[in-house]
């Protein structure tokens, strides 16, 4: 394997990982209107509370890493959908602060609770429409952005954006019903269920939108031989969705929880499949963007080392957590 | 007002107000670090107090540097996307670097840090504490490498596509020309900042009550860090001046005010107004021959001037002139401040010297406006190139329309104000609460006699009758 390829599976790998992690945090964000002021509220506050910023480093690895070993999708990307990053940014600025600023001023924690769901709302829409821009295709000239600054903007990228926040939002559910317990974790249970609906709704709407757009979508999945491969995407969908379904019903705790992930994560291998070996869909392949091999390598060896690193102790600060958060659990 | 502008303006405001919470937090860090590791060795109560009281600040500090440093890591690509296409397999590695070795390492044990201490005994918290602070200085080496290459490029060579790419080793990449004395400058004034800004809220307290414990320790150890370290700083500063004047030598003329070539010895300019559109520095108040004395060390040295160089090629001398002067004008205030301590430490009168009080109260937020300042000088002063000499900043930014480089302007404004407005004032609020004056022994339950109970984000929650 050409070591352009391992580079665009790490950043993919980052950008997964951010999507699932970072993803549960601004589901409760999302889902905070809907939870009870008080215990409830300060339960799943608690429950990310240690761990939100280290998700939210997988965005930076995401960026960070299209900068050194894509430099030239990131200078197309960032310029193509300009108005959605700085939205995105901004709603992440609010969301962050909020974690702190809430227990800080008691006086106006109504205020920076709201602040923490618009945020993780505006955040949530924006990488969604994001994903929806990339795939209906940018227009590029000379190795940079030609289009306008809202071309971004479509039926298609909208929907993409609301199924995303829909996805987030069934992530923070599923987290706090394996977080929480009470009053919390049952209303979580609720919420869980029509969320769940709408998941697989809104992937099935995205999954049939997608070939519409172009025709190489199209030959990609429904083209024999290959249909037979990519005819398991949407069959092992399915399973989840029913497994899904059946370990709420069952009253399971973590169930749901691992099932959401296997569902982004057929998810994303549908969006593999559909992209891949684009960076900017049927503009500019990994090879195109990609930095000189001497670039890539000097970043590789440490990589190689450094992930496995981070994983574990990213791991370990989890379990350090481990177990339903209280109300005053992380705040003695 | 054309895009490159609003989108200099842009990034320069969001840039300038992120670097004021990393410049407190790396030293808040290393603090944190001493406070905990004194606290393990003496089992002084003072210190846990300490540690806790500067832990809460710490979190509320931290937090607004993490989303304002997001911004940044993505603001390259918005608004700078040729430079980001151009210079990216030579800067990407090195931020890519600093991604991997230090922000996943501070927010991997900041949540232990913050809130784990009855979860994993005191030893793994003071791990975490350690690996906390170990992340901000490794975050800075690596940030500071990337800004250092962007002043002083090494190590590369152009591709086909117009790219800078490594020509070779990566080592006269990460330490090109300016690193060493770019990151030790750095560093120390992260350090120097913090002490200032603990002595400023310790002398606050002790001026109320200057039988404090907490407010008396803290306000010993900002001063003799103050003390100690401002005079290297200024020789710290020294030695930078020089390196920029071999590599950058119109950003040291513009600081200094020198239009006119000086054969003999350049001036030491103490007050002037510079006319970038004259190419003359008005109402000039100078010492002969200090200038070339300074930034020489021989008084008759001979100096070029700015006008030795195009005029398009001149950074703008009247921002960096200025902001020069705002540095070095804190940095001798700050150095006064040292000695004032020293003194009044001699005589034995560091906690009843309500006059020292003041100064340090005073000097306090020093350190961040001297931070900026220098910052400014230098990232002005670097002007008009994004990597120095090599590719011009009218080259470097992305195909944008002015109206979504002003509207987003606009809104970063906005929110900024409003938000770390918010955050500043909830920080003056942690301060303003004396640390604990008589609670040398941490509390009386048995699962808080075994640690130190840090207390970041409530005090107590609403519905914690067990806080």
């Amino acid at each position: 394997m050409d070591i352009t390829v391992i580079w665009a599976l790490i950043i993919a790998f980052a950008v997964f990982a951010y999507v699932v992690m970072d993803g549960f945090d601004l589901g409760i964000g999302l889902l905070f209107p809907r939870l009870a002021v008080g215990e409830s509220r300060d339960q799943a506050m608690n429950s990310i509370a240690p761990v939100w910023d280290g998700n939210e480093t997988w965005l930076v690895m995401g960026g960070g890493g299209l900068f050194a070993a894509f430099p030239l999708a990131y200078a197309i990307i960032l310029p193509a959908t300009y108005p959605l990053m700085i939205a995105m940014l901004l709603g992440l600025v609010f969301r962050g602060v909020a974690f702190e600023f809430r227990w800080r001023d008691p006086d106006h924690r109504p205020l920076w609770d709201t602040a923490f769901t618009l945020g993780s709302l505006t955040a949530a829409l924006a990488q969604g429409i994001t994903l929806g821009a990339l795939l209906q295709g940018v227009k590029v000239a000379n190795d940079a952005y030609a289009g306008g600054w809202l071309d971004w903007l479509s039926p298609f990228s909208l929907l993409t954006g609301v199924a995303l926040t829909i996805g987030y939002a069934l992530l923070g559910a599923t987290w706090l019903i394996w977080k929480t317990e009470g009053e919390t974790q049952h209303q979580a249970r609720r919420l869980a269920v029509g969320l769940g609906v709408a998941t697989l709704a809104a992937l099935a709407a995205v999954s049939a939108a997608t070939p519409l757009l172009h025709y190489d979508y199209w030959r990609r999945w429904f083209t024999p031989p290959s249909v037979f491969l990519t005819a398991q995407v949407p069959l092992l969908v399915l399973i989840c969705g029913g497994v899904f379904f059946w370990s709420l019903r069952r009253g399971a705790e973590r169930l749901p929880f691992l099932m959401t992930l296997a569902l982004f994560g057929l998810g994303f291998i549908g969006l593999g499949i559909s992209i891949f070996p684009y960076v900017v869909p049927r503009s500019v392949t990994i090879w195109d963007a990609a930095s000189p091999p001497s670039s890539q390598i000097f970043m590789l060896a440490g990589a190689v080392i450094i992930i496995p690193l981070i994983l574990a102790y990213t791991g370990w600060a989890y379990w350090v957590f481990r177990g339903k958060a209280g109300v005053d659990g992380h705040h003695e | 007002m054309d895009a490159v502008i609003l989108a200099r303006a842009q990034f320069a405001f969001t840039v300038s107000f992120h670097f004021i919470f990393p410049s407190f937090s790396i030293g808040l860090a290393s603090y944190l670090f001493v406070l905990e590791a004194l606290w393990l060795k003496t089992g002084r109560g003072v210190y846990a107090n300490l540690y806790r009281y500067w832990l809460k600040i710490f979190a509320v500090v931290f937090g607004m540097g993490v989303v304002s440093g997001l911004v940044m890591s993505y603001e390259f690509g918005t608004n700078w996307s040729v430079f980001s296409a151009k210079a990216g397999p030579v800067v990407g590695p090195l931020m890519a670097y600093e991604v991997l070795t230090a922000f996943f390492l501070e927010a991997g044990f900041l949540g232990v840090m913050l809130f784990g201490i009855r979860k994993v005994g005191k030893e793994l918290h003071f791990l975490a504490t350690c690996m906390v602070a170990l992340g901000t200085l490794i975050s800075a080496t690596w940030i500071i490498s990337v800004n250092s290459w962007m002043q002083t490029p090494a190590g590369f060579a152009i591709n086909a596509k117009g790219q800078f790419v490594p020509a070779g080793s990566w080592l006269p990449i990460i330490f090109n020309p300016s690193f060493p004395f770019r990151l030790v400058h750095t560093v120390i004034a992260s350090y120097l900042t913090t002490s200032l800004a603990v002595g400023g809220v310790a002398a606050y307290h002790l001026l109320r009550d200057r039988t404090n414990l907490g407010a008396r320790t803290m306000f010993s150890m900002a001063m003799w860090m103050a003390a100690i370290v401002a005079p290297i700083q200024i020789l710290a500063g020294d030695a930078h001046g020089l390196n920029t004047l071999e590599h950058q030598p119109a950003k040291v003329l513009a600081m200094e005010g020198d239009f006119e070539p000086s054969p003999t010895g350049a001036p030491l300019v103490l007050f002037g107004l510079p006319d970038d559109g004259a190419a003359r520095l008005r109402y000039a108040v100078e010492i002969p021959h200090a200038g070339s004395l300074i930034l020489k060390h021989d008084p008759n040295a001979p100096l070029p001037g700015l006008k030795d160089f195009p005029k398009d090629r001149r950074p703008p001398s009247a921002i960096v002139f200025w902001s020069f002067r705002i540095m070095v004008g804190l940095g001798v205030a700050m150095l006064g401040l040292g000695v004032f301590s020293l003194v009044a430490r001699a005589r034995g009168r560091l906690y009843d010297a309500p006059w020292l009080h003041r100064a340090a109260v005073a000097m306090g937020p020093a350190g961040f406006v001297a931070v900026i300042a220098g910052w400014v000088t230098t990232e002005v002063g670097r002007q008009p190139y994004t990597v120095y000499g090599q590719l011009l900043t009218a080259q470097s930014h992305s195909p944008l329309a002015a109206p979504a480089l002003a509207a987003s302007l606009l809104a970063f404004a906005v929110v900024y104000f409003l938000v770390f407005g918010a955050g500043v004032l909830y920080l003056l609020r942690l301060m303003s609460r004396p640390p604990a004056p008589h609670e040398a022994e941490p509390a009386h339950t048995p699962d808080r006699a075994a640690g130190i109970t840090p207390a970041p984000a409530v005090d107590p929650p609403l519905a914690s009758p067990a806080a």
